[in-house]
């Protein structure tokens, strides 16, 4: 098993309900987020292309919060999707400064928190918050390893690309451009 | 500079130091403690609502967590108005809820009017207070002087007390400010109107043509949903917009239109339709009524002309008119929402509605279907007794078209300069900040100050409740029942709203507030249940359903009563017009002194050194309402200006620069606004998002956060058709250094 | 015009708009770590080589200081954490490729370890002093015994702990300025310096002194010779890395990183000691408390540029 997510870039308009779905789903606090909505656009008016992304932890493949943490607190669970336990975080900071993604957050309680995938939904049998709640459907979850699962055949479809890929952490995040 | 949080603009949107502070956190640790959400159990108790942020009025579910604290709010999977998927502004609408600053209690003022000296009191106070100055306004000038001013779920109670107290002024912002003209055009174009929500069959269409609606950040749900199926399905948008909106992003064609010409693109289109034979031979032939005179009209509108003056290359104009006719009649031309633009709007908007009927699009697949709407019995009470004067008789022969009531225009009855026919002298004023949603505030604050009467009925503590006499606290739609919702849509539906939980504070449910009044009004036969859940459960019964079976299912939909979607091939469609035809020479527009068919006439364009104010909604805020909200400020706290780096340069701005705009007549935003420098508007225009500039303190988070567009729209451009406030005829200037305002500060 | 805005927001504390998740208490628990070591490891050295008697102060008086360095900076380790009661966790796991980890293990050995040598030398700063309790004695006399051991322990323990001080920081992949793998030696040899300093500013032994300026001497050019280094690599490397080097070349760290780190820190106090050893008299204090300085703003100004840099995307 290999969860996976996948954003179209081209349905997406901004709005951010996955990051206030996200809040209220996962009671991360006022004041931080576990997702993040980038606009990026260039050219000249009236010459202008936008490409707009939700953003999250990445469930890298090759994960360095996992590697730098010195409790095994940031774990990889099922399907490859990387966990923090709160009851073994020392709250030490290095996963953070690891992320080349800036996706996690030093929690008010102590611990690190991040996106989690939704672990405790898609363990039965819902979509992430974020994915159910996305206006404009644009958010694709399910299992790499399965062929039919939305997101692989949207993956086998359509072009897509990762975040810094250089960064060697083969994220498992695509964006469907 | 290695850093991109540093390029990128974190604060754009991002809340800044304020979403930290202290008392806010004391709400918020409510529903802040993460480890719940890990132990999720499978089933929480949940109670059926739809929602209040914005009007499209979605269905959903509200989820509390262990200690009975509302959790989160999601959409009700059978709702046609939301698929299960609610907006940002909905989903963050828990922010309404938890928001600390809320009213709490009655409160009746105790100084001048606008000074904000109040004292609470109770609701008994305070309704005995109400009643005798109504009873007073009633018996010195007639109960017709009393309007209501009203928006939203609880709009219906207050209209039975006015019918029954026997005055039919009775407005909503959502006519003359919003969607007035355009249901006017398409009621006297096609007999019907395009509803709410829209009758817009976006989901099928082959190509969507968005005249300004800005789709994506209009995040009326259903629209959206459906914008991004028909991206999906491979269909063609097609956006006119001087902004490069975030639909524009998404279209394969945008017209970077300057504003204010949009009349002139419609008319060359017609006439590309007409002149190429693109449009639906059949259907206008079936259908329609005046399309010769049509085409003599549009005779030399060419895209050629339309150039002149829109800058919209011809070749654009003709490769966009193909686009349609090959894609029609699964085309829509999107009538727009708010669409109080330039004052011509009932114009533009009819020749919307006739490129609509051109490409057959009206009750056809991908085009606009043919509404359905389930249908509650009413208890038996009293008949309402007719008013003997109607707003409509307050300035005689002024807007001729109107379908509905002219809030503006029982503005300006209420200022006796103006001499109408009889005054206006009490508001009641429920769920609309009439300060921020008219435009030309001074005269609003003028009326006001002629009032003998003025009640708000609001959940904060907003700029009217600010100038009200008697401020009552109304509880949030999580914490009380409304009246159902029956809207039209694909098949008959209604919807519930229960409460989630108990009101906070001394807040109080509109049907309670509206009762007790009309108990103190001697008119308590109009209300003749004492709790609204009973009322709900006996129209429920009456049509085989309820109240119990609501609550389990939040949602019913019913299947139509016929197969008739869309028109069949051949259909003989009788149109509710006065011809039975969709009419595209309006006879009747004549007969009123106004123009058949749509005209360009041009606007005035800014003055040197000036620019157009345009402006429009952000995803995550519904107008001002939202702009408290702890979870919603999160996202955004504050407006920005949005202005051409061309524009930036000549003035010497930075992006992120804090600024004052002074409109045309001096007017100088009371608020600095953030400047956002940026090629998605064009440089003889700046844009903003409405709803921000709060001058009202109580409301902690967005006070004095951004600009407010309003206070610089002291210009109002009203349509003579209907009296529509058309608001984008306000040009800016930047003041870059405020010595007044800074030195006051 | 190109335009990159989070339209969502975001301000998720010590991350945003730039990283701030370590503030002095790293730095500092890097710094003192540094500095035990390379005191550690001259003690070490010398005593392996037979020279505890030559150099005194190495041997004998300067490790006195590392126990206190050791316990201060745990401490800073300490308080830098947000979910303190959580601590133990350290201790639970063995992570090897975490650097946090190995550094809170390679402290488990070396603390220990640098109280018993100074158990073992307290008669050196306390004449009379005695260990009361007979096991107290049985146990000096054992490790008495197996001082070698111990000593190539710590000298091993030593260079671990002035390699791990650079590692730590190396390991980020994410902050491309740390993600050298010079920072290792660098730091090394910064924490050998202010090691050398340090037993300077000690040694009342004119000989030890000038054995130490040497050392320091050569530390130091090495040091400058290391970061000239990292600079030419970061300028070979991708674009990240060259915005990393910028920091220092023209950016916000410019300033402090030249003047106060290499200038101050380093060729300062190596122009001092070269004219020492040509005999002039320069006070061993005013030197060595250069190279501290030095050593200390290294840390200080490489975990903050370290934040302040990272990928473009
Ligand atoms: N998130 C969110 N969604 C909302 C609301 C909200 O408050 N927040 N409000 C709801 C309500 S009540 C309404 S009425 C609708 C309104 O939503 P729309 O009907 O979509 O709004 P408009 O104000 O007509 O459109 C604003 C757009 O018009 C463009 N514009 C400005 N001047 C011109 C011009 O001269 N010509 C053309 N072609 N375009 C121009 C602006 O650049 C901007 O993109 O939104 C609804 N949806
Ligand atoms: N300058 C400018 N003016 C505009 C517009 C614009 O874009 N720019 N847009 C126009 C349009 S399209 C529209 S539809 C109108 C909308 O105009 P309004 O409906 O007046 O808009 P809001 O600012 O949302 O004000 C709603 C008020 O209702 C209160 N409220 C919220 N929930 C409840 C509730 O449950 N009960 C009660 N009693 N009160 C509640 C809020 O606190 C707020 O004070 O504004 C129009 N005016
Ligand atoms: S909810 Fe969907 S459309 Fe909205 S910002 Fe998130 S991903 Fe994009
Ligand atoms: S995105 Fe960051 S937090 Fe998430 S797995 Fe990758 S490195 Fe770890
Ligand atoms: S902060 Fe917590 S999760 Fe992150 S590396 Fe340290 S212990 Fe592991
Ligand atoms: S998957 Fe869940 S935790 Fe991750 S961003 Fe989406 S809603 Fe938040
Ligand atoms: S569109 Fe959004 S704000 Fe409006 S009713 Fe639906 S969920 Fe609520
Ligand atoms: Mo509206």
């Amino acid at each position: 098993m290999r969860y996976a997510m996948a954003v179209d870039t081209r349905k997406c308009v901004g709005c951010s309900d996955c990051v206030v779905a996200c809040q209220t789903e996962n009671n991360v606090p006022i004041g931080y987020c576990r997702d993040w909505v980038v606009e990026v656009m260039d050219g000249t008016y009236p010459q202008l292309e936008i490409e707009i992304r939700s953003e999250r932890c990445n469930h890298c493949e090759n994960a360095p919060c996992v590697r730098c943490c010195p409790t095994g607190a940031s774990h990889f669970a099922a399907g490859g999707i990387v966990l923090v336990k709160p009851v073994e975080c020392i709250g030490c900071g290095a996963c953070i400064a690891s992320c080349p993604y800036d996706a996690r957050y030093p929690h008010p309680k102590g611990y690190v928190d991040k996106c989690t995938f939704c672990f405790h939904r898609i363990k039965n049998g819902l979509k992430p918050a974020c994915a159910a709640v996305c206006p404009t459907k644009c958010i694709y979850f399910g299992d790499l390893d399965d062929p039919n699962s939305e997101v692989s055949a949207v993956l086998k479809m359509r072009k897509s690309k990762t975040l810094i890929p250089e960064a060697g952490t083969m994220p498992q995040l695509y964006f469907l451009i | 500079m290695t850093n991109r949080r540093d390029f990128i603009r974190i604060s754009a949107y991002g809340a800044g130091a304020l979403a930290m502070s202290g008392g806010f956190f004391q709400a918020v640790k409510a529903f802040s403690s993460p480890e719940k959400a890990v132990a999720l159990s499978v089933d929480l108790t949940r109670t059926a609502t739809y929602c209040e942020v914005c009007f499209w009025k979605c269905a959903g579910w509200v989820y509390k967590n262990e200690e009975g604290k509302i959790w989160k709010i999601v959409g009700n999977d059978e709702d046609q108005h939301c698929n299960g998927r609610f907006c940002p502004r909905g989903t963050g609408g828990i922010g309404n809820y938890y928001d600390e600053d809320r009213l709490k209690t009655p409160l009746i003022r105790v100084e001048d009017r606008g000074k904000q000296v109040f004292r609470e009191a109770s609701w008994d106070e305070a309704f005995n207070y109400i009643a005798s100055r109504m009873n007073t306004i009633k018996e010195k000038y007639g109960a017709e002087s009393i309007a209501l001013f009203t928006h939203g779920s609880g709009s219906s109670y207050y209209t039975t007390l006015m019918k029954a107290f026997g005055s039919g002024n009775i407005a909503e912002p959502s006519y003359a400010q919003c969607r007035g003209p355009r249901d006017d055009a398409f009621l006297w174009t096609f007999g019907e109107e395009v509803y709410s929500p829209e009758i817009t069959d976006i989901r099928d269409t082959r190509c969507l043509v968005l005249i300004g609606s800005h789709i994506g950040e209009n995040m009326h749900n259903g629209q959206i949903q459906e914008m991004s199926d028909a991206i999906d399905k491979g269909a063609t948008i097609i956006t006119v917009d001087p902004r490069y909106s975030t639909a524009a992003g998404k279209s394969k064609y945008w017209l970077p239109i300057k504003p204010s010409t949009d009349i002139a693109l419609l008319l060359s289109w017609i006439h590309e339709l007409i002149y190429n034979e693109y449009y639906d031979i059949k259907y206008v032939e079936k259908y329609c009524l005046g399309f010769e005179k049509l085409k003599e009209h549009v005779k030399d509108y060419t895209p050629e002309w339309a150039y002149g003056i829109t800058t919209l290359a011809p070749d654009l104009i003709r490769k966009t008119a193909r686009e349609m006719a090959d894609a029609a009649p699964a085309v829509i031309v999107h009538p727009g929402r708010h669409v109080t633009w330039y004052g011509d709007d009932t114009q533009r908007t009819r020749a919307i509605a006739i490129l609509n009927a051109l490409l057959g699009s009206w009750g056809r697949r991908g085009g606009f279907y043919r509404p359905a709407k389930a249908t509650v019995p009413g208890y038996p009470a009293p008949e309402f007794t007719e008013p003997a004067r109607l707003w409509g008789d307050l300035f005689p022969g002024l807007y001729g078209v109107a379908t509905g009531v002219v809030s503006n225009a029982l503005i300006d009855a209420s200022i006796p300069e103006n001499n109408p026919a009889y005054p206006v002298k009490g508001w009641i004023v429920n769920g609309t900040n009439l300060i921020n949603s008219i435009p030309n505030q001074p005269n609003t604050l003028k009326a006001i100050q002629n009032l003998d009467l003025l009640v708000a009925i609001d959940t904060m503590p907003v700029e009217i409740t600010g100038w009200a006499d008697v401020v009552l606290p109304e509880c949030t739609y999580l914490e009380r029942y409304d009246a159902l919702r029956a809207s039209p849509h694909r098949k008959p539906a209604l919807a519930l709203r229960m409460p989630a939980t108990e009101p906070l504070y001394n807040s109080k449910p509109g049907y309670w507030i509206a009762r007790e009044l009309a108990g103190k009004l001697g008119l308590d036969s109009y209300f003749p249940f004492t709790k609204q859940e009973e009322l709900l459960d006996w129209q429920l019964k009456q049509i085989g359903s309820s109240l119990d079976e609501m609550k389990k299912t939040g949602v019913k939909t019913f299947e139509r009563e016929a197969d008739d979607l869309y028109f069949a091939p051949e259909e003989n469609v009788v149109f509710p017009t006065d011809s039975g035809k969709i009419e595209l020479y309006s006879a009747a527009f004549e007969g009123l002194g106004f123009d058949p068919l749509p005209r360009y006439v041009p606007h005035e364009e800014p003055p040197e050194g000036f620019y157009r104010l345009i402006y429009g909604r952000a995803p995550m805020h519904t107008f001002g309402r939202t702009a408290n909200n702890p979870n919603l400020t999160d996202l955004m706290d504050e407006n920005t200006v949005w202005i051409n780096p061309k524009v930036a340069k000549i003035w010497g701005l930075v992006n992120d620069q804090y600024i004052w705009l002074q409109n045309q007549d001096g007017v100088i935003s009371e608020f600095p606004i953030r400047v956002r420098i940026t090629e998605r508007i064009r440089w003889d225009a700046v844009y903003m998002v409405h709803g921000f500039g709060h001058a009202q303190k109580q409301m902690q988070r967005c006070y004095g956060r951004g600009a407010s567009d309003t206070q610089l729209m002291t210009k109002v451009l009203v349509d003579p058709l209907m009296g529509g406030t058309g608001m984008r005829g306000n040009f800016v200037t930047f003041v870059i250094e405020n010595t007044e305002k800074e030195a006051s500060s | 015009m190109r335009e990159e805005i989070i339209v969502s927001g975001r301000m998720n504390p010590m991350v945003d708009p730039h990283l701030q998740i370590w503030h002095w208490q790293i730095p500092l628990y890097l710094f003192l770590g540094g500095l035990a070591a390379g005191i550690l490891f001259f003690a070490a050295l010398y005593y392996i080589n037979g020279k505890e008697k030559d150099y005194r102060a190495a041997v004998r008086l300067a490790p006195f200081l590392t126990p206190l360095l050791l316990v201060l900076g745990l401490l800073a380790l300490f308080i830098d954490l947000r979910h303190k009661a959580f601590f133990w966790q350290l201790y639970t796991n063995i992570k090897l490729q975490s650097p946090m980890s190995w550094g809170a293990w390679t402290l488990l050995v070396i603390t220990p370890v640098s109280f018993v040598w100074c158990a073992l030398h307290m008669k050196e700063l306390f004449p009379k002093w005695d260990w009361k309790y007979d096991w107290l004695k049985t146990l000096e006399a054992f490790f008495n015994r197996y001082k070698n051991i111990l000593a190539w322990v710590m000298l091993i323990y030593s260079v671990i702990l002035g390699i791990y001080t650079g590692i730590l920081l190396s390991a980020f992949n994410a902050r491309p300025l740390w993600n050298t793998s010079i920072l290792g030696p660098l730091f090394l040899a910064s924490g050998l310096s202010a090691g050398a300093a340090t037993i300077m500013i000690i040694s009342r032994s004119k000989e030890e002194r000038r054995l130490f300026a040497i050392i320091d001497l050569i530390i130091i050019g090495i040091e400058l010779f290391l970061i000239v280094h990292m600079f030419m690599g970061f300028l070979a490397s991708t674009q990240v890395q060259i915005e990393a080097a910028r920091l220092f070349l023209g950016g916000p760290y410019t300033m402090s990183f030249w003047i106060f780190v290499v200038t101050i820190g380093m060729i300062l106090p190596a122009l001092l000691e070269i004219l020492e050893l040509r005999k002039y008299h320069v006070p061993a204090v005013v030197t060595a408390v250069l190279v501290l300085f030095g050593s200390l703003m290294l840390r200080f100004i490489i975990v903050y540029a370290g934040q302040a840099s990272r990928w473009l995307y």
